[in-house]
């Protein structure tokens, strides 16, 4: 199993030198507040946050864990309204959800007892547009995933690099506007996280898709990144946004001796370290983990 | 997993299996013990308690032997099955969609659900004798009690099935265009199976010990209480043996009760694994 994610996801890709036109659309995000609970009870998760999130680029979103990073992914996917403040794509207001806004979720959201191939081909089943276009765009998606193989197969089948390929190629087939990815990668092993990593940033270089991706990871963040947007504790809101002007295609290695990326690194770790204090103090054990890996980083320095 | 689970391995598999012939030993040690415990007032001049006063399992399997050969014996197992299968394909018919509607519509749910919950506890078997009053024939009365053995397990089943789907599954599906009964058909119904096989398998095992009750209470063919032509079974088999005195024949009927629930459970899990290709071992 192991060897074959590797051969796969190892496959050379062309340097490409002309990019693609960027092409979906773009999300704004304004004074977007959202509560949970009634009244006396009611706990804010977000406050008025406001960001955008531009066409053709790659958005991540970073930020301690339970901040509310998750709560905004429903609301840019429509599963919820927020409370107050309006998030509008392309300039129309969100009303629920969309076959526009696609999210691939945490973990594994694959049907269990469809096979991959009836996974994949879900999106265009269920709008009945099951024609030979759309099976022809399933194979070749099949193929680009490395999973013709295993389209016979149920997802408890597949390793769980393979069931996240699985879950992009659903995704993609609809040909979103937008795509949203809530940790995708969470709960993978190392080596297995770093090729989906790879694998991934080469499907949006190809793609070149608006992407809103949730992460908790820096150099994930930095690794795959247009734009970076900092969040604080909650109640959440964005604590600063980053530029990151990296030349693609990115490779680990190029970005692990690059200055602006260790600068970049360097400031959303401070920012980071400073947002995860407030949830130390709240308790968060996921916080005492990141300060914990912080301080050891700042010592070596 | 029980050393059923192995047989789509296929036979052969199976019984050159370890589990196979661990099973094999346990049963020929059980029979030994009873042939002896039978025996035990011959043998050792004191009857063994309980055992003691058991026919031996050689004259069971005699007694079998002459059962298998005699129509009336399978007149009485085919109108059991009879009752079985009309209070069991009752209660799945009945109790798949009360279950489905109960767990979709939150309305229905809070209508519905205090009502079921009233009812559920009630044992099937107290309901024979009011059975035996509101259904007009015996028949109906016993398939009527039948039917709730394997209801409420199947209703109670679908329910927690289909509350335990994942959230996201329903978001996903949403996201990607679905209709409301696309979802309801690709997503509720295929994440709702397990359950319902699960108590479909458990409700056949109740429906068996209740017919056979059911049989012995509201009695059968003419000798019985309503004095209806109907009757008999397998409960009413095991009584008449009682009554005449057939002890051989009393553990003869009781163990064909017991293959026969052991088939039917059989028979539906390999019904569910064929239906839930996605949960096979891989």
């Amino acid at each position: 199993m192991t060897t074959k994610n590797i051969v796969q996801t190892q496959a050379p890709y062309p340097a490409r030198s002309v990019l693609p036109t960027p092409v979906g659309s773009q999300i704004v995000v304004q004074n977007v507040s959202k509560s949970y609970g009634a009244d006396a009870f009611a706990k804010e998760v977000v406050r008025s946050c406001s960001f955008t999130i531009e066409r053709g680029k790659l958005t991540v979103m970073i930020g301690p864990s339970g901040c509310g990073k998750s709560t905004l992914i429903r609301l840019v996917a429509g599963f919820e309204r927020p409370g107050s403040g309006t998030i509008t794509v392309d300039e129309k207001p969100v009303t629920g959800p969309g076959v526009d806004r696609l999210v691939v979720f945490q973990e594994t959201a694959l049907f269990p007892w469809m096979t991959t191939y009836d996974n994949i081909m879900y999106g265009p089943r269920a709008r009945r547009e099951d024609t030979p276009e759309i099976r022809e765009f399933a194979e070749a998606l099949l193929q680009k995933v490395g999973l013709s193989a295993f389209r016979k197969k149920y997802p408890s089948q597949l390793s769980g690099g393979m069931q996240r390929r699985a879950e992009l190629a659903r995704s993609m087939i609809n040909r979103p506007n937008v795509m949203i990815l809530d940790e995708p990668f969470r709960g993978l092993d190392a080596m297995t996280k770093r090729l989906m990593q790879e694998y991934y940033a080469n499907l949006y270089d190809e793609f070149r898709r608006t992407t809103f991706f949730v992460t908790t990871d820096i150099d994930e963040a930095i690794y795959l990144a247009d734009r970076i947007l900092i969040m604080t504790n909650i109640p959440t809101q964005v604590r600063a946004v980053i530029d990151v002007n990296l030349p693609r295609p990115r490779h680990v290695e190029n970005i692990i001796e690059s200055d602006e990326a260790n600068a970049i690194k360097m400031r959303a770790l401070g920012l980071l370290h400073e947002e995860a204090m407030k949830s130390f103090a709240r308790g968060s054990k996921a916080a005492a983990d990141f300060i914990d890996a912080y301080s050891k980083r700042m010592s070596k320095k | 997993m029980s050393a059923l689970g192995k047989w789509p391995m296929g036979a052969a598999t199976f019984i050159t299996g370890e589990d196979f012939w661990r099973g094999v030993v346990a049963i020929i040690i059980f029979l030994l013990f009873w042939e002896v415990g039978s025996r035990s007032e011959a043998l050792f001049g004191f009857a063994f308690p309980w055992v003691g006063q058991v026919p031996p399992p050689s004259s069971v399997l005699k007694e079998i032997y002459r059962l298998i050969q005699d129509p009336s014996f399978w007149h009485s197992a085919y109108l059991s099955t009879v009752r079985v299968l009309e209070g069991f394909l009752a209660a799945i018919v009945v109790g798949i969609p009360l279950g489905l509607a109960m767990a979709v519509s939150r309305t229905f749910y809070g209508i519905s659900f205090p009502v079921f919950e009233v009812f559920r506890p009630i044992p099937p078997l107290a309901w024979v004798p009011a059975a035996i009053i509101f259904w007009p024939t015996q028949e109906l009365s016993i398939a009527f009690v039948t039917f709730l053995g394997a209801f409420f397990t199947i209703v109670i089943n679908v329910i927690g099935g289909a509350r335990s789907i994942d959230v996201r599954y329903f978001q996903a599906a949403r996201s990607m265009g679905s209709s409301t009964f696309d979802i309801f058909r690709r997503i509720i119904l295929p994440g709702v199976l397990p359950s319902i096989i699960v108590g479909a398998t458990v409700g056949i095992g109740i429906t068996w010990a209740v017919v056979v009750a059911a049989e012995m209470i509201s009695g059968g063919g003419s000798a019985g209480s309503m004095g209806g032509a109907a009757g008999g079974g397998l409960g009413f088999f095991i009584w008449n043996s009682y009554v005449g005195g057939s002890y051989t024949q009393i553990v003869a009927g009781m163990i064909s009760i017991g293959i026969a629930g052991y088939i039917s459970s059989a028979v539906l899990r390999k019904i569910g694994a064929w239906m839930t290709p996605w949960l096979a071992e891989c």
